[in-house]
């Protein structure tokens, strides 16, 4: 059974965003990550890139597929984690604590209520299984 | 009249005077199959089809060609042929990107097992591990060559490779400016402009001095941060070699990439190593290492780079590794950065590689070894040193440049250079090198001239002789 923590917003391509004054925390859920298999490599953009809603910001490779990474909210980058360089592993580890992987500027500080609340995902989860 | 030209079209089409024989080794369809072919789509003859192409411009007679000829006859004819083509038999002196070179038999030998000969790139890679142990030894000798941590299993050719690495820069450092100095091969740079042409990257050239023929380090005004690379040939278009570990160091300064392009492998054997001097992607051709001139391909490209930036680097790239019982074999490595798995985003379109011709470099340069690769490198500095000393040597000509050589170099002549290579040839039967005003309008009386280890002294002096007597 994935975890799925109760604070965080969740998106339908399994992104999760946390939000603290206007700024939004994007990283990928631990169902994501068990689904990708080992994770090798994390390409992701640089600080000042602005983003669109749903756009891809990055790629997760594992050990057979890249698969790209969206961002649910829209904004400018103001944080990447430079850790997944070294340790593309904490994907799966620690994909809601060590992996998160940007942090985003909101350009709409509400847009992260429209997204799927824990209790949402788990059922989105259960649908698509 | 229509009919009449019909008629003619008629007899060229179809091969009624040749044996039945001879029609069915070559036409797969009998006259009787042809027949019946005509009669279901209600037409009396082939000509039929071309009805609609006005009489005035069909050819309205049989094609000139010989009869049939026995194999015998056909390989005598051919040989007449060949003798007409005198230039392959002249001593030449062109150099300039690609190379006369002497090649062991044993490389034509060997890449001719059909096992070699009739492969393609390895689309179910793992199950060719004779393919990929080979391109796999391929990389390993590029690396030590040029000293660089990482190499692919090769590119088309040295141009293609050098229009991929600026490419590659762009993608590492995710700006769009490249600097190319106007010492890199000038048709490297045109081959790059047409690759790139129809993405956002610029291309900016950088003059060289006049005085000493290559990159000046104190001269790079137009290098900053916005720059992805600083690109130059070393031993350059020239023959100069460039200073390149202070112009990877001014690269560097700025956040830009050195690429490093090589036009003659040889030079390799003898020169400190791109990455000594701290290069970040070698591109080379390498067409010296046993790949036959045959009229500029097929060539092959080496690619190589820091092992930081494997992620971007174009091409396919084998890799080593062990199975469960613990014995080693090969794999495609890496191959997330390809188009069949990650398509537009892919980090190039380049998924093949020159198989065959990467074998023949590979044997070439197993081969020869590093004793002997450092011996022709030799060789050809020290033939073309004295060319160059006993030309400089002759009334009206000069060396205008001083930098350092390898086994090229500038000759400035009394007068035009295109006069007195055309006349070496017309008079002296020899091709005595490249004029530059191809390229360069300003050097009108120059000329590039290429001595390897397969150019003898006799030739040497011969040459030598011709420019005196032709000069005066």
């Amino acid at each position: 059974m994935a975890n799925i923590p109760e604070n965080l917003h969740y998106s339908k391509d399994h992104e999760w965003v946390e939000v603290k004054d206007g700024v939004a925390t994007v990283g990928i859920t631990d169902y994501a990550q068990h689904s990708l298999g080992d994770v090798v490599y994390v390409d992701l953009p640089r600080v000042g890139d602005n983003l669109a809603s749903h756009e891809a910001f990055g790629s997760i490779e594992s050990v057979k597929a890249v698969s790209e990474v969206f961002t649910p909210v829209a904004g400018e980058i103001v944080e990447v984690n430079d850790d997944l360089n070294d340790t593309p592993e904490s994907v799966n580890a620690d994909p809601y604590g060590a992996a998160w992987m940007i942090k985003v500027k909101m350009e709409n500080a509400l847009e992260a209520d429209a997204m799927l609340n824990a209790a949402e995902y788990e059922e989105y989860l259960s649908e698509t299984e | 009249m229509v009919n009449e030209n019909l008629s003619i079209v008629h007899f060229s089409l179809t091969t009624y005077h040749l044996p039945l024989t001879t029609i069915m080794r070559y036409i797969p369809n009998s006259p009787e199959e042809r027949g019946e072919m005509l009669k279901l789509v209600g037409l009396d003859s082939a000509a039929d089809l071309f009805r609609s192409i006005p009489s005035d411009v069909q050819l309205n007679r049989a094609l000139k060609i010989t009869e049939p000829l026995a194999e015998s006859e056909l390989i005598s004819g051919m040989e007449k042929l060949a003798d007409k083509n005198t230039a392959a038999k002249r001593p030449s002196f062109l150099g300039a990107g690609a190379y006369s070179h002497y090649s062991p038999t044993v490389v034509d030998h060997l890449i001719q097992r059909s096992e070699f000969f009739t492969s393609y790139t390895p689309y179910q890679p793992e199950i060719s591990q004779g393919t990929l142990q080979y391109i796999f030894e391929f990389q390993t000798l590029v690396c030590q060559l040029t000293g660089m941590e990482v190499a692919n299993a090769s590119m088309y050719d040295g141009s293609t490779a050098l229009a991929e690495a600026v490419l590659m820069a762009q993608r590492v450092t995710r700006k769009d400016r490249v600097i190319i100095a106007q010492t890199v091969h000038p048709e490297y740079l045109e081959v790059t402009k047409t690759y790139t042409q129809h993405g956002d990257l610029k291309i900016e050239t950088l003059h060289f001095d006049n005085e000493s023929g290559r990159i000046s380090a104190d001269d790079l005004s137009n290098l900053d941060d916005k720059c992805a690379a600083l690109v130059i040939q070393s031993p350059n278009f020239f023959g100069c070699i460039e200073d390149v570990k202070a112009l990877a160091d001014k690269a560097h300064s700025v956040g830009a990439l050195l690429i490093l392009v090589v036009t003659e492998a040889i030079s390799l054997g003898l020169l400190k190593s791109p990455g000594e001097c701290d290069a970040d992607i070698v591109v080379a051709e390498g067409q010296s290492f046993g790949i036959p001139l045959s009229f500029g391909g097929p060539y092959l490209g080496l690619f190589a780079t820091k092992e930081k930036y494997v992620r971007n680097l174009p091409g396919r790239l084998v890799g080593v590794a062990y199975d469960k019982n613990g014995n080693r074999g090969f794999v495609l490595t890496l191959a997330t950065r390809e188009q069949h798995i990650r398509r537009e985003k892919a980090t190039s379109n380049i998924c093949t590689n020159q198989g065959l011709i990467a074998l023949a470099a590979t044997i070439y340069m197993e081969t020869m070894g590093k004793k002997g690769l450092q011996e022709v490198a030799v060789q050809n500095a020290q033939k073309a040193a004295y060319a160059a000393r006993r030309i400089s040597e002759i009334e009206g000509f000069s060396l205008p440049f001083s930098a350092p050589k390898f086994n090229e170099f500038v000759v400035r002549a009394p007068k035009s250079a295109d006069e007195i290579l055309s006349k070496l040839l017309s008079k002296k039967a020899i091709v005595g090198g490249l004029s530059l005003s191809r390229y360069f309008s300003d050097n009108a009386n120059d000329f590039l001239v290429c001595v390897t280890e397969t150019s003898s002294r006799e030739q040497i002096d011969n040459l030598v002789e011709g420019l005196k007597e032709i000069s005066k």
